[in-house]
C-alpha cells in the first residue's frame, strides 16, 4: 500500500456505505447506515492522500488530526486511530454518524475537487463502532446514574489528576453535546466534574431528538459510558434554576458552571387552529418518540397519534426526522411542507435524499395559514402558494405569498418543525447572566465567557439551534477557558 | 431512586406517598408540583406536591389510581423506590394577604389546595374551604383542612356527607348569601350601579377563590364567581411530558394567548382560561390509556404483575 502513488489512489471510487433498504426500513425504528466493514474502511482509508497540508482538519470544528487517523486505519492500527480521534472529540461514534461532514473537513478534501472527496465520517464512524462494541459488549450498563438525591451537591469528592486541586469542582447543566464534551474534557485534565441533567435519561438532543434510525441510542448510551470513565458525574432529574441556583452551585463548592442546556424552546406558527389536537411541536414528537419510546407503545407506555396523512412542517433535519419517524410509525402520506424550494432547504443533502427514498412527499414553496379541525382534532391544513423574491439577510430567496392561492390538504397529524429557541427557565433565575434579545446566553464564542463572573455557556444556548460538532466545539474551548480561569483567578 | 417512607391510603383508589426528596422538599413550594416515572419503560406523569417538610427532606404526593401508571405507584409500599421524581416545576402559588378566601377542592384536588390554604393562613387570612368529592368515602384530608380552615363544608355528590350536590352549586349558594350579608351591611342595595353594588360587596366578604379538582370543576366554579368578580385561581392538570416547557403538550390558552402549564402555570385566572381546550386536550390519548390499562390488569389477572418490573 505504502506503493500507492496518488495518481492511483484517486482512480478508487468513493466507497459507499450499505445502508437497509428503503422499502424495508421504513417499517422498523432501526439504523439506516450500516456501517463500513473493514474491507470498506481499509479501502476508503487508502484514498486519502495523506497531504503536506492536510486542509480537511481546518474544516474540523474541534481540529481532529484527521489525516493522521486515516493513516492509522490504512496501517490497520484501528486502536490508535481511535485514540487520534480521542484526542480531540470524546464522542466519535455521535460524529462520523451526524456532523455534517459535507460542509466541513469533506468540503476541504483535495480529492473533491475533481472526484468525491475521502468518507471522513464513515471512517470516523468505523473506528470508534468496532471499539465500542468490544469494550463495552452489546448491552449497554446504565446502572450506575446518579439518580439519587442522597448525595445531595455532591460536596466530597476527589480530583482524579494530580496537578489539579483536588477541591477543584466544575459544574455542567446540560447532559448534551455541548456537556458531555466539556465535562469529559475538564475530567481529563483532572477536574471534579458533575453534569446536572433534567431529564431522566443523559444525553440531552442525541438521546430526546435524534432519532434511533439515524443515531442508535445504545451508541448514545456507550458514549456516555466513556465520558463517565473518565470521571464525570452524571446527575439526572435536577432542573437547576429549580431545584437550586447557579449561584448555589458556586456557594457550595463548584469553581466554576458551564451552562449547556441547548436548545429547548418549541417554536410554533401562530396560526388558528395550532392548539388542535393532532398538532405537535416537533420536540414533543421527537421526544415521544425517542426518549419516551412511543413507537414501541403499548409496550412502553408514552403513547404518540399515529397518524394517517401527517403534515411536517420545515425544510431542516428536525423537519426531515420527524417525517421519517411519522412514516415508521405507519403513515401512508406524509407531507413535508416547506416555504421555499428544495435548495433552500437547511437539511443535510443525505437526509434530504434519505426522506425522498423513503417516499416523503415534498409540498415546496407552500406555507400552513390555518390548521382546520372537527371535534377538536386536526383534519386539514390550508396552506398558501409561495414564490421566491430577492435574497434576504440569510442570503436565500425570500418567500412570498401569492395571493389567492390558498388549498388543503386532508391531515390527522401537523408537525411543526420550524426551529427551536432557548428555553427560559434556567436563565430567568439568573438575574446577572445577560441574554440577547433572541434570550440566548451572551457569551464570547472564543472563551464562552458569560456576564457572570465563573459562568461559562455554549453550545445552541449561545448560538441558537446548530450542530452537534459546533456545540461539542463550544464545549471544548469552555473546557480550556475554565481550566485557566481556575488556574489563574483571572476573570 | 426516591424512597417511599411512609404510605397511606386515604379513599378508595386514593394514595397519600411521602417520598425522600430532601433537594426538592428544600425548594418546594406551594402550587408546584413534581413529574414522577415508576417503571423502566414509563411514561412521565405530573402530581401536585401536597405537603414538604424540609428538615426531614420529606414531601407528600397524593395520587388517585387512574391510569397505568397511577395503577402501578399504588402498588408500591413502603421502602419501595420511585425511580424518577424531579421537580420543583411550575410557579408557586401567590400567597398574599387578600382577606377571605375560599379554598375549593374537588376529588383528588383536595390534596394540592391543602399547602395553599396552609400558607394563606400564615398570612392570616380568613380561610372557608369547600370539600366535595363522589361520596363521602373518597372525601379526603378533612381532618387536615379543618385545622387549617376558619369554615369548613363538605359536600357529596351522592348526598351521603354534607352538602348534597357539586361544590360549585354550593359555592353559588355561599356567594348568594354573602352577597345579602353584604347588602344589609353595606346598605348600598339601593343606589350606585349593578357593577358597583357587586364590587363594594365583594371587598367586605370574599375576596378570591381557589379552586383545584377535575377541569369540569374548574370550569364550573368559574363560571360561578364570575358573575361577582371575584378573582379566581385556578391550577390545571394537563398532560405533560417533560415539565420544562420543552415540549408544549400542556399548552392551553389564557387570556387568548398559548401559555405553557408546565412552566407558565399550574396557576391561572381561571376566568381567562379556556376550559373547552383544556378538555378536548386531556382527552387527546383515552384510547390509548384505556388500551394501557386493559392491558396492564389483564397482566394482573394473569398474575404477571412481577414481570412488568
Amino acid at each position: 500500500m505504502a506503493g500507492n502513488k496518488s495518481s492511483d489512489k484517486k482512480k478508487i471510487p468513493r466507497t459507499k456505505m450499505p445502508e437497509q433498504d428503503p422499502k424495508e426500513r421504513i417499517k422498523n425504528f432501526d439504523e439506516v447506515a450500516l456501517g463500513y466493514r473493514e474491507e470498506d474502511a481499509l479501502k476508503e482509508s487508502l484514498r486519502c492522500l495523506q497531504c503536506k497540508k492536510p486542509r480537511c482538519i481546518e474544516g474540523c470544528p474541534v481540529g481532529i488530526d484527521i489525516k493522521s487517523f486515516i493513516r492509522l486505519i490504512s496501517e490497520r492500527k484501528f486502536d490508535e486511530a481511535l485514540e487520534k480521534i480521542r484526542e480531540k472529540n470524546s464522542l466519535p461514534a455521535i460524529c462520523g454518524r451526524v456532523c455534517p461532514q459535507e460542509d466541513q473537513c469533506e468540503k476541504e478534501c483535495i480529492l473533491g475537487i475533481k472526484d468525491e472527496p475521502v468518507a471522513i465520517g464513515r471512517l470516523e464512524r468505523f473506528v470508534a463502532d468496532r471499539k465500542l462494541d468490544r469494550d463495552f459488549g452489546s448491552e449497554p450498563n446504565f446502572e450506575s446514574n446518579s439518580n439519587s438525591e442522597s448525595s445531595g451537591l455532591g460536596k466530597e469528592g476527589s480530583g482524579k489528576g494530580s496537578s489539579i486541586d483536588s477541591l477543584s469542582r466544575v459544574a455542567v447543566i446540560g447532559s448534551g453535546p455541548a456537556g458531555l464534551t466539556c465535562a469529559g474534557e475538564l475530567a481529563r485534565m483532572g477536574y471534579k466534574v458533575t453534569i446536572f441533567e433534567a431529564l431522566h435519561k443523559p444525553g440531552g438532543v442525541l438521546v430526546y431528538g435524534i432519532p434511533e434510525f439515524r443515531l442508535p441510542k445504545r451508541i448514545v448510551e456507550k458514549e456516555i459510558e466513556f465520558v463517565k470513565s473518565l470521571g464525570v458525574e452524571i446527575k439526572v432529574n435536577m432542573v437547576v434554576g429549580k431545584i437550586f441556583t447557579i449561584d448555589d452551585l458556586l456557594n457550595s463548592g463548584y469553581r466554576s458552571v458551564f451552562i449547556a442546556t441547548g436548545a429547548g424552546l418549541p417554536y410554533f406558527m401562530n396560526i388558528p387552529g395550532e392548539n388542535l389536537n393532532g398538532v405537535y411541536s416537533a420536540n414533543e414528537y421527537l421526544t415521544r418518540s425517542n426518549l419516551m419510546k412511543a413507537y414501541l407503545f403499548p409496550e412502553w407506555d408514552t403513547p404518540i397519534k399515529k397518524g394517517k396523512r401527517v403534515a411536517v412542517i420545515g425544510g431542516g433535519n428536525v423537519a426531515m426526522d420527524s417525517a421519517r419517524t411519522a412514516k415508521r410509525l405507519g403513515a401512508e402520506h406524509v407531507y413535508l411542507i416547506y416555504r421555499r424550494s428544495e435548495k433552500e432547504m437547511p437539511a443535510r443533502i443525505e437526509e434530504v435524499g434519505h426522506a425522498k427514498e423513503e417516499g416523503i412527499e415534498f409540498v415546496l414553496l407552500a406555507n400552513p395559514v390555518e390548521i382546520i379541525g372537527k371535534d377538536g382534532w386536526v383534519d386539514k391544513i390550508r396552506c398558501i402558494k409561495m414564490e421566491l423574491g430577492e435574497p434576504d439577510e440569510s442570503g436565500r430567496r425570500r418567500p412570498i405569498p401569492v395571493k389567492g392561492s390558498e388549498f388543503d390538504i386532508d391531515v390527522d397529524v401537523v408537525v411543526v418543525a420550524i426551529g427551536q429557541g432557548p428555553n427560559p427557565l434556567l436563565t430567568s433565575t439568573v438575574p446577572d447572566l445577560k441574554l440577547k434579545k433572541s434570550g440566548n446566553i451572551e457569551a464570547d464564542l472564543e472563551t464562552c465567557k458569560t456576564s457572570k463572573k465563573g459562568v461559562f455557556a455554549g453550545g445552541d444556548i449561545v448560538t441558537g439551534a446548530a450542530t452537534v460538532i459546533l456545540a461539542m466545539g463550544a464545549g471544548k474551548k469552555a473546557a480550556r477557558a475554565i481550566d485557566e480561569y481556575i488556574r489563574t483567578g483571572v476573570w | 431512586m426516591y424512597r417511599i417512607v411512609k404510605k397511606e391510603k386515604l379513599a378508595n383508589d386514593v394514595v397519600r406517598f411521602d417520598v425522600k426528596a430532601p433537594l426538592v422538599s428544600r425548594r418546594a413550594k406551594a402550587g408546584q408540583f413534581v413529574i414522577i416515572r415508576v417503571s423502566e419503560k414509563g411514561e412521565r406523569i405530573p402530581l401536585t406536591i401536597s405537603d414538604y417538610n424540609t428538615s426531614e427532606g420529606i414531601i407528600s404526593l397524593v395520587a388517585m389510581r387512574v391510569g397505568k401508571t397511577t395503577a402501578l405507584l399504588s402498588t408500591l409500599n413502603e421502602g419501595d423506590e420511585i425511580i424518577d421524581l424531579v421537580g420543583p416545576l411550575g410557579k408557586e402559588s401567590e400567597i398574599g394577604k387578600f382577606g377571605t378566601v375560599v379554598c375549593v377542592g374537588g376529588g383528588v384536588g383536595i390534596a394540592p389546595v391543602m399547602p395553599i390554604a396552609k400558607e394563606l393562613k400564615k398570612k392570616e387570612n380568613y380561610i372557608i374551604s369547600i370539600l366535595g368529592a363522589r361520596d363521602k368515602d373518597h372525601l379526603i384530608l378533612v381532618p387536615e383542612m379543618e385545622k387549617i380552615s376558619d369554615e369548613l363544608y363538605l359536600c357529596s355528590d351522592d348526598g351521603s356527607i354534607g352538602f348534597h350536590g357539586f361544590v360549585s352549586d354550593f359555592l353559588k349558594e355561599l356567594l348568594e348569601e354573602k352577597v345579602l350579608e353584604g347588602r344589609e351591611k353595606s346598605n348600598f342595595a339601593s343606589s350606585g350601579t349593578k357593577n358597583e353594588n357587586i364590587n363594594n360587596i365583594n371587598n367586605g366578604n370574599i375576596n378570591r377563590v381557589i379552586a383545584i379538582g377535575p377541569a369540569p370543576m374548574m370550569y364550573a366554579v368559574s363560571k360561578v364567581t364570575r358573575p361577582y368578580g371575584i378573582k379566581t385561581i385556578v391550577s390545571l392538570n394537563s398532560i405533560m411530558v417533560d415539565g420544562t416547557g420543552m415540549c408544549g403538550t400542556c399548552r392551553v390558552e389564557v387570556g387568548g394567548k398559548t401559555r405553557f402549564v408546565c412552566v407558565d402555570g399550574p396557576e391561572f385566572d381561571g376566568h381567562e382560561v379556556d376550559f373547552d381546550l383544556l378538555l378536548a386536550r386531556q382527552k387527546a390519548y383515552h384510547q390509548e390509556e384505556r388500551l394501557s390499562m386493559e392491558l396492564y390488569e389483564e397482566k394482573c389477572r394473569c398474575g404477571q404483575e412481577k414481570a412488568l418490573w
